[in-house]
């Protein structure tokens, strides 16, 4: 059992959840995590958003009955952590951008710290949040309210692009990086999938990735993918 | 001294605890996160001949007390994981299930004989092999096969002859609730040479998204599972026990000791853990010493003592 330490509101629905423990991970990484007894069945998955000496931190949106009983937690609560999973982001050298729509800003503040110097790019369809909290981190920081933050981003001039947002933040980046690619320039961009999960480890085949090579399980070789391997259906 | 084991067809279960085909993939994930040889056995993911993707679109969708499922048995088919999981599975000290399911008639057959090639092959080396098939006619998520013949039991009767005379090894049926006669399946499996029935698989169910005027599931219909179903698969369970004389593999929404228990007393010899492993990644490692405490408490020494006694 792991304790909460503070469980602050950041904006319309959006939290920021601090776990007292010794906890480890990699950028990108997620914890399955649980505040309740047998209902709702299945544990969420959310992402390390940080990891220091006081414990590991997530940034959430209360979007079903999971994360609605997580914004309810007060310091002092109990809840169940099960973790680190996942494949994350790569350690990488060269020039890099990380790129983040709503929500998905969650795992790059922990890649933001791993990274010094990386531009940001922040961008929000309606209210931004967490964004003071990246500005020491970067060498530039961009925040997009109401438009599509990819449009800031200068795809030719980066060797590696990390990427998490909503599904079709991701398929853009994609084909950003294809262009790219094909006018000589070659970031490599990665992008980190939110699929659903059961159980978080690879057995239950729930969160299947249509890959290149054949289905792969977001949960345990992802969440992270090479950005061209990922065959998007819709 | 409390005794757990169970016994099906000469295979030992060194406690009645197997955890379900398509919750607990081979077993490898599981492992990372406590000793599985403790379980008294894993049916794998279930296995078609040829590997299948699985189906598009949403997958799961939580229900209130289960789950929905759509998977659609995505798997490596029958040959790669003879190649890639057996071995690891022969480093395991438990019972080993292979659940096996089909789109066609000629599918069932050639998958079972596969698996009992190898079996030769291993039991010739002196290696461990496969221990049992489980015959799934009763997945609800794939468009051919599957489902169409666990419903009816003449197409079922089909299958479970032709897989029979494919294989010396012990054969469990995994029957659906959906059958339209449970007991009859039951009963005729047993007179075509099963030597255990499992039950029940998924109940077929459905979820609609109101805003978007659909189904969640791409394939419209999905598989309930989890405590949901707990009641229905206790009076199915018990409805079949009465009627066959081959042992019965309890399963549907099992979370704690006094749920297996329930299974037990209505007639089931061993039972099977699934969507639990999904709430409690270590459901396996907390039901075995569950069980274990409550039979001390309720001074239980045997399961002997206590099935079918409803």
């Amino acid at each position: 059992m792991a304790t909460v330490i503070s469980n602050e509101r950041l904006a319309d629905g959006v939290y920021h959840l601090r776990v007292e423990g010794d906890y480890g991970g990699a950028m990108g990484q997620f914890y399955m995590l649980r505040a309740w007894g047998a209902f709702p069945l299945l544990s969420r998955p959310l992402s390390i958003h940080q990891v220091n000496d006081d414990g590991v931190e997530f940034l959430y949106h209360v979007v079903g009955e999971g994360t609605k009983i997580l914004a309810e937690l007060e310091p002092g609560d109990s809840l169940e952590l099960e973790g680190p999973f996942g494949s994350g982001f790569p350690a990488v050298d060269g020039k890099v951008a990380l790129v983040g729509g709503g929500i998905g800003i969650a795992p790059l503040y922990y890649c933001a710290q791993e990274l010094p110097g990386s531009d940001i790019y922040l961008g929000f369809s309606r209210e931004a949040f967490r964004t003071e909290a990246f500005r020491p981190l970067a060498a530039e920081l961009t925040v997009n309210v109401g438009g599509l933050v990819l449009d800031s981003v200068d795809f030719s001039s980066y060797d590696h692009i990390f990427v998490c947002g909503p599904h079709p933040m991701l398929k853009a980046a994609q084909l950003k990086g294809r262009a790219a690619q094909a006018a000589g320039k070659g970031p490599k961009v990665y992008l980190s999938l939110e699929n659903r999960m059961a159980c978080g480890i690879g057995a239950c085949l729930v969160c299947s990735v249509s890959c290149r090579d054949g289905q792969r399980k977001a949960c345990a070789d992802g969440p992270v993918f090479l950005a061209d391997e990922v065959i998007f259906h819709d | 001294m409390i005794n757990m084991t169970a016994n099906i067809a000469g295979v030992h279960f060194k406690n009645p605890i197997i955890m379900a085909s398509g919750t607990f993939g081979f077993g490898r994930e599981y492992s990372k996160l406590y000793d599985v040889s403790l379980l008294g056995g894993i049916s794998g993911k279930g296995l078609t001949l040829n590997p299948k993707a699985g189906n598009p679109g949403v997958r799961v969708y939580e229900t209130a007390s289960g789950m929905l499922n759509s998977v659609g048995l995505e798997n490596p088919g029958v040959e790669a994981f003879i190649v890639k999981e057996l071995p690891y599975w022969e480093t395991l000290d438990t019972a080993r299930l292979v659940n096996l399911g089909g789109n066609t008639l000629p599918d069932y057959v050639l998958g079972a004989e596969l698996i009992q090639r190898d079996a030769d092959a291993r039991s010739a080396a002196g290696k461990p092999a496969v221990d049992m098939i489980e015959l799934n006619i009763s997945c609800p998520n794939v468009k051919e096969g599957g489902i169409a013949f666990g419903v009816k039991t003449p197409a079922a009767q089909e299958v479970v002859r032709a897989v029979r005379a494919a294989t010396k090894l012990p054969l469990a049926v995994k029957l659906s609730p959906n059958a339209e006669d449970i007991a009859e399946m039951a009963e005729m499996c047993q007179e075509e040479g099963a030597d255990a029935i499992s039950l029940i698989n998924t109940i077929s169910g459905m979820k609609i998204d109101v805003r978007r005027r659909r189904s969640v599931f791409n394939n419209l219909y999905a598989g309930l599972s989890g405590p949901a179903i707990k009641p229905v698969a206790l009076r199915m369970v018990h409805q079949v026990a009465k009627r066959v004389s081959i042992p019965v593999i309890g399963m549907g929404g099992i979370t704690s000791a006094t749920d297996i228990i329930e299974f037990i007393m209505a007639g089931a010899t061993v039972i099977q853990v699934g969507t639990y492993n999904f709430m409690n990644l270590r459901a396996g490692s907390t039901l075995v010493e569950e069980l274990q405490e409550f039979m001390i408490e309720e001074n239980i020494s045997s399961l002997e003592e206590i099935r079918g006694i409803i």
